[in-house]
C-alpha cells in the first residue's frame, strides 16, 4: 500500500487469515450467520434438485460437459490461439497475463490510456481472484461492482463468502442496514426510511448503480465462457446489470481464466443447460450476452481480452489435479456441501471457497511444484470426503479424488523436513504396529489394558488428552477398547487354525 | 465357498461384536467363514490423510491375507469402498501391489454380500424397536448400496424403520477430518443428534460403526438414551435385545 492509498478506501484482502480448522471455529461460534447459511444453502439445494430432476438425460449432458473440458485442457493452447486470432479479426486486442500482476497491470494501463477515474463492473471470480479491485483503488481508479451480491459485499467493506451468491452470509436486515449506512458515501444514498422487503432493497440498488452505468467510461468483466471457432465471449447473469456494463461504457475489458473456452458454438447448448440448472437452479438463464470483438455504433467501441494464467498451466501439468479446471464456477458443490453449509465461505480463505475452492486455490498456488503455506495446505482437509459434490458437479470434477491427491501433495513436502511432527509420528506408528498382526495383537492389549483403568461403561468420557485423542474427547465420549479384540477371541474359538491359509 | 472376514482394524479393536455378528448372520445362512490373521488395516486412515506411502504395505498386507479366497466380506462400507476404489490408483506407485490387486478376490460390504451374493434379503432376525437408519456417505455414493440395508432391515421381525427425511447427509466423522477439524465435525454431529433424536427412534444403526461412533460419541456425551449399533448386529439378533 502506497501513502496516497491509505487515504482512500483500503479493499479487504482474504491474505492471512488463519488455517481452515480456526477460521471454521470462529464462524462457528457466529450464530446469526450459520442461521442465514444453513436457510440459503438448504433453499437452493432443493431448487437445484428440482431443476436437475426435469433433465431425463443429465448424466449425459454431466458426460459432455466432462468431455468437451477434457478436449479443451487437452488442447488448450491451439484452442486459446484460435480464439485470439478470432477476437484479434474482430477488432478486439489480446493480452496475455502470466500471473495476477501482469493482469492488473494491463487494466489499469488500459483506463490509464483513457483517463478512466472509474469503472464499472460485472460480476467476475476472475477479477477477485487477482484482486482486481485492490489495484485499481491503488491505481486511483474507482471501481463499483453492480451485480446485487457483490455491491453488498463491497459497501459492507466486506469478502465474499459464496461463488454465485458472494452475500449468502447476510440477511435482509444486514444488507438494509449496509445499504442504508454506505451508499451515500460513494454515490446515491439509499431512500429514507428503507425497509428490508427484497423489492425496496432491489429497488434502492437499482438506483444507486443506475447513475454509475450511465457514467462510467469503462466497465471490466470476466467471462464464463469464451468460443475458440468464433472469438465469441459469454456471460451469464440474472440481474441485467451485465448488460448494462457489456454494452453502455465505451471500453471493455474482459478477464478470462485460460480454461474458459470451448471449442465451438455448438458446445454451448451443453453449458447453458448445466450450468443456469447447477447454480441458480433456472431452465434457462435469464441474460446471456454474447459478443465478438467490436461493432461500430454498437456496444463498446473498444474491447480487450486479457487471458489469465495465473496458476492454470501449473495446475494443468497434474494428470489428477487438472480435471478442477473443468470447473464452471456454478457453485452446486457449496450449496451441498455439510461442511461449507457449517463454516461459511470466508473460513476458507480465498475467493474460491467450498469444496470446489479446496482443491483450486492449492492448486492455483503451486502446490504441486512447492510447499505452500499453513493456510493453503490446511484446504485439502477441510472436507470430510462425503462425496455430496461431485454427485452435484456438472462437469463430473472427482473432488474427494482430487482432495486426497493433494493431501498426498501435502504430506509428501511434509516428509522432506527432518523432524517430524506430531501427526507424522501418530501415523508412523500406526503404520509400523499395523504392519505386522502381533504388534497390532499387541498394541490391542495395551488398550484394553487402558480401558481398564480409564473406561466406565465401556466408554472413554472426559479425560484430558494432547493430540487427537483430546480433539476428540473434549466434546465427545470414545468407545473403549475392547476388553479382547475380535482377533483374540477368534483365536480362543480357533485355536488350532492360527491364520490358516484356503 | 471360501469367505474371509475382513474384520476391520476399527471393528478388531473396538467392536469385536460386530465382526462376531457377522460370522454369526453369515454361518446361519450356511456360509463357512474364516478369519485370515495376518489381515491388519487396509490403510484408509493412511491414505486419507494424506499418508500415501505408509499406505502400500498396508494394501500390499491385505491383498496377501485375502488371496485365495473366493470372496472378502467385510462389515465396513467405507473399508469396502477404500479397497475397492484406492487400491488401483495406488496400485500406480508400486507394481507389485498392481500384480497383486488384479488376483484379489471381490471385496464385498456385508449388505452387498447378503443381497447380491446370497440372495438373500430375510436373514431370520427378530427386534422388535424403532430403528433409524443412517445412510452412511461412502456406503451411498462410493459403494451405490443403495436400498439394500433398507430392504435387510425391512425384513427383520418386528423392527420398524425410520428413515431421516432428504437425502443422507454426512455425520461430520470423516475419519482424521472429525480430530483436524474437531469443531466443524461435532457441529455437523450435533446436528445429526438433533435430526435422530427428533425421530425418537430407539436404536441408531448403519453400515459403519465409525460413523456411528462419532453421533454415538455425542449421544452419550450428552447421556441421551438412544443406542448405536451396527447394522449387522440387529440381522444376528434373533431373541429379545440383550
Amino acid at each position: 500500500m502506497t501513502q496516497e492509498s491509505t487515504e482512500r478506501r483500503v479493499v479487504p484482502t482474504f491474505l492471512g487469515m488463519p488455517p481452515f480448522p480456526d477460521a471454521a471455529r470462529a464462524a462457528l461460534a457466529n450464530g446469526q450467520l450459520r442461521t442465514n447459511l444453513a436457510r440459503a444453502t438448504t433453499t437452493i439445494r432443493l431448487k437445484r434438485a428440482v431443476a436437475v430432476a426435469e433433465r431425463p438425460d443429465w448424466q449425459e449432458l454431466r458426460a459432455a460437459g466432462e468431455a468437451i473440458k477434457d478436449d479443451v485442457l487437452a488442447n488448450l493452447p491451439e484452442y486459446l490461439e484460435r480464439l485470439e486470432a478470432r477476437v484479434t479479426e474482430a477488432g478486439g486486442v489480446v493480452h496475455w497475463a502470466r500471473d495476477a500482476a501482469e493482469a492488473n497491470a494491463i487494466v489499469v494501463e488500459v483506463a490509464r490510456a483513457h483517463g478512466v477515474r472509474e469503472v464499472v463492473k460485472v460480476k467476475s471470480m476472475a477479477t477477485q481472484e487477482i484482486e482486481l479491485n485492490a489495484a485499481l483503488t491503488e491505481a486511483g481508479i474507482d471501481a463499483w461492482e453492480t451485480d446485487l451480491a457483490e455491491l453488498i459485499v463491497q459497501l459492507g467493506n466486506d469478502l465474499p463468502s459464496h461463488i454465485l451468491v458472494p452475500a449468502i452470509h447476510r440477511n435482509r436486515g444486514e444488507i438494509r442496514d449496509i445499504f442504508t449506512a454506505e451508499m451515500g458515501a460513494v454515490g446515491r444514498p439509499a431512500p429514507e426510511g428503507l425497509s428490508d422487503v427484497p423489492a425496496e432493497l432491489a429497488d434502492a440498488a437499482r438506483l444507486h448503480l443506475r447513475e454509475k452505468f450511465l457514467r462510467a467510461p469503462m466497465a471490466v468483466s470476466g467471462g464464463n465462457f469464451a468460443i475458440a471457432e468464433t472469438g465469441t465471449v459469454v456471460v451469464l447473469e440474472s440481474e441485467g446489470n451485465g448488460r448494462m456494463c457489456l454494452t453502455l461504457p465505451p471500453v471493455l475489458v474482459t478477464v478470462l481464466g485460460i480454461e474458459k473456452l470451448l471449442p465451438t458454438w455448438r458446445d454451448l447448448e451443453v453449458f447453458l443447460q448445466l450450468l443456469p440448472r447447477s447454480s441458480t437452479a433456472e431452465r434457462m438463464n435469464p441474460y446471456t450476452s454474447m459478443w465478438t470483438g467490436v461493432h461500430p455504433g454498437d456496444g463498446p467501441g473498444e474491447f480487450h481480452l486479457i487471458l489469465l494464467d495465473n496458476g492454470r498451466t501449473d495446475t494443468l501439468v497434474d494428470p489428477v489435479g487438472r480435471a478442477a479446471l473443468r470447473c464452471i464456477r456454478c457453485s452446486a458443490c457449496l450449496n451441498v456441501c455439510p461442511v461449507y453449509e457449517r463454516v461459511g465461505g470466508r473460513a476458507y480463505g480465498s475467493v474460491y471457497p467450498g469444496p470446489i475452492g479446496a482443491i483450486i486455490t492449492p492448486q492455483l498456488r503451486g502446490i504441486n511444484r512447492h510447499p505452500v503455506d499453513k493456510q493453503t495446505s490446511a484446504l485439502p482437509f477441510a472436507s470430510t470426503l462425503c462425496g455430496a459434490c461431485f454427485e452435484v458437479c456438472p462437469v463430473r470434477i472427482d473432488i474427494p479424488e482430487i482432495l486426497l491427491h493433494l493431501r498426498g501433495q501435502v504430506i509428501d513436502h511434509k516428509r522432506a523436513r527432518l523432524v517430524p511432527g506430531p501427526e507424522r509420528i501418530t501415523l508412523g506408528v500406526a503404520g509400523w504396529v499395523f504392519g505386522r498382526p502381533w504388534r497390532l495383537a499387541a498394541a490391542q492389549r495395551v488398550g484394553a489394558l487402558a480401558s481398564r483403568l480409564l473406561a466406565r461403561g465401556g466408554r472413554l468420557r472426559r479425560i484430558p488428552a494432547p493430540g487427537w485423542a483430546g480433539a476428540w474427547l473434549s466434546t465427545r465420549d470414545m468407545t473403549a477398547p475392547a476388553l479382547r479384540s475380535f482377533r483374540a477371541l477368534w483365536r480362543d474359538r480357533h485355536p488350532t487354525e492360527n491364520g490358516k491359509r484356503p | 465357498m471360501r469367505v474371509g472376514l475382513f474384520i476391520t482394524c476399527f471393528n478388531d479393536t473396538l467392536f469385536p461384536r460386530v465382526g462376531q455378528a457377522t460370522v454369526d448372520v453369515l454361518e446361519r445362512l450356511g456360509v463357512t467363514v474364516d478369519f485370515p490373521t495376518e489381515q491388519t488395516c487396509c490403510g484408509q486412515m493412511h491414505f486419507n490423510s494424506g499418508y500415501q506411502d505408509e499406505c502400500l504395505p498396508l494394501a500390499s498386507r491385505f491383498a496377501d491375507a485375502f488371496a485365495g479366497y473366493d470372496a472378502v466380506v467385510t462389515p465396513s462400507a467405507s473399508c469396502a469402498a477404500m479397497v475397492r476404489h484406492q487400491y488401483g490408483g495406488l496400485a500406480r506407485r508400486d507394481p507389485g501391489l498392481a500384480e497383486k490387486i488384479t488376483a484379489m478376490p471381490p471385496v464385498y460390504e456385508l449388505c452387498e454380500f447378503l443381497v447380491d451374493v446370497l440372495g438373500v434379503t430375510d436373514v431370520g432376525a427378530r427386534f422388535p424397536h424403532r430403528v433409524l437408519l443412517h445412510s452412511t456417505c461412502h456406503s451411498v455414493r462410493m459403494l451405490h448400496i443403495g436400498d439394500r440395508p433398507r430392504r435387510l432391515l425391512s425384513a427383520v421381525d418386528g423392527l420398524s424403520l425410520v428413515e431421516l427425511p432428504g437425502p443422507p447427509q454426512c455425520c461430520g466423522f470423516g475419519g482424521t477430518f472429525s480430530v483436524k477439524n474437531p469443531d466443524t465435525s461435532v457441529a455437523m454431529g450435533l446436528d445429526k443428534v438433533d435430526a435422530v433424536l427428533a425421530t425418537g427412534a430407539g436404536v441408531l444403526t448403519s453400515a459403519d460403526t465409525s460413523c456411528l461412533m462419532h453421533i454415538g460419541g455425542l449421544l452419550s456425551r450428552r447421556d441421551d438414551p438412544v443406542r448405536t449399533m451396527h447394522l449387522v448386529e440387529i440381522l444376528a439378533t434373533t431373541g429379545e435385545l440383550s
